[in-house]
């Protein structure tokens, strides 16, 4: 197990890789997240407050020219 | 009832379809990316062999080698999004290509970081500006480039205009990166999977790399999809927010 972590003496450069690579990736996607979480309750929030006729105009701007 | 080809291309801008759609894909998509990688790990930290010049840095490639294709593939992503942005006018495609940027960008940095780790022991430097490096670096500025282009103009639509024609302008530098190491004296070695006569890398190597470019597109995608849902999310806040502010004028 020793030998596993020591690497053949680079475990330096190895394990920071890895180390590394774990930390941005997750913390990307902790970020995707929490946005994702954040965006769509003010949207839910925003909605219910402003009840039907407003929701609709939203919908027709953010479709577009669809038919 | 039947569409038109034209039809059936904007029923898929719909917000509303793709958001049901990307919903369904995510849950599945997230598990077997993660899934793919607990794999892809095992293999290259457990389950295959030191390189007989390279000793256990080789492990490094399993992590370098696929955050450097994703890098390249984010902005062909973005690329192409933009292209069907400016062209067609597709209202999911300045989404899509908006979305892309940041997961490339860091991808790009865990290539350049993981490539000066294992540069140092291999080579003896952490960095050298030769043209494979140094073409990756530029690919890292167009990303943030194109995420301040975003960032700075307050209007979505000449926001989306401007940072589409940076993504197009920008494209020309992933043949660059692609064939640096043929055109230029490179310290960095040339391709050894994605070559005409086959690759090159033992067996024993490439399939705990294969897994890992699988696992980390996977990731890559799903990644994307939570991005363009909240930033599809983004929007309707605003449309809300202004639709709120004009009827209280009224």
């Amino acid at each position: 197990m020793a030998e596993f972590f020591h690497m053949g003496g680079y475990a330096f450069y190895v394990w920071s890789c890895y180390g590394i690579a774990a930390l941005v990736i997750s913390g990307l996607a902790w970020q995707s997240l929490r946005d994702w979480r954040v965006q769509s309750s003010l949207a839910e929030e925003l909605e219910k407050a402003a009840g039907g006729r407003v929701r609709r105009a939203a919908d027709a701007g953010q479709q577009g020219e669809k038919t | 009832m039947s569409l038109s080809a034209a039809q059936r291309f904007h029923a898929y801008a719909n917000p509303a379809r793709f958001m049901a759609l990307s919903g369904r894909l995510l849950a599945p998509l997230w598990v077997a990316a993660l899934f793919t990688i607990a794999v892809g790990l095992w293999f290259a930290l457990f389950n295959s062999p030191p390189d007989y010049q390279q000793g256990e840095t080789v492990r490094i490639m399993y992590v370098h080698v696929p955050s450097a294709w994703l890098a390249m593939f984010g902005y062909a992503v973005m690329a192409f999004a933009s292209a069907i942005a400016l062209i067609f006018r597709h209202p999911l495609a300045d989404v899509a290509a908006k979305s892309a940027a940041p997961i490339g960008a860091a991808f790009t940095f865990l290539a350049l970081v993981t490539g000066s780790l294992w540069g140092k022991p291999m080579w003896g430097t952490w960095w050298e500006w030769d043209a494979r490096m140094t073409s990756v670096l530029i690919l890292l500025f167009l990303y943030l480039g194109y995420m301040a282009l975003w960032a700075t103009i307050e209007d979505p639509l000449r926001a989306a205009r401007a940072a589409a024609v940076l993504a197009l302008a920008g494209a020309i530098n992933i043949p660059v990166i692609r064939y640096s190491v043929v055109w230029w004296n490179t310290l960095h070695q040339p391709a050894s999977v994605f070559r005409m006569d086959g690759p090159t890398i033992a067996p024993s190597m490439l399939l705990p790399l294969a897994i890992m470019a699988i696992g980390f597109t996977l990731l890559f995608l799903a990644l994307h999809l939570v991005r363009m849902r909240a930033e599809i999310m983004r929007r309707r806040v605003r449309a809300l927010r202004l639709a709120r502010a004009s009827s209280g004028e009224a």
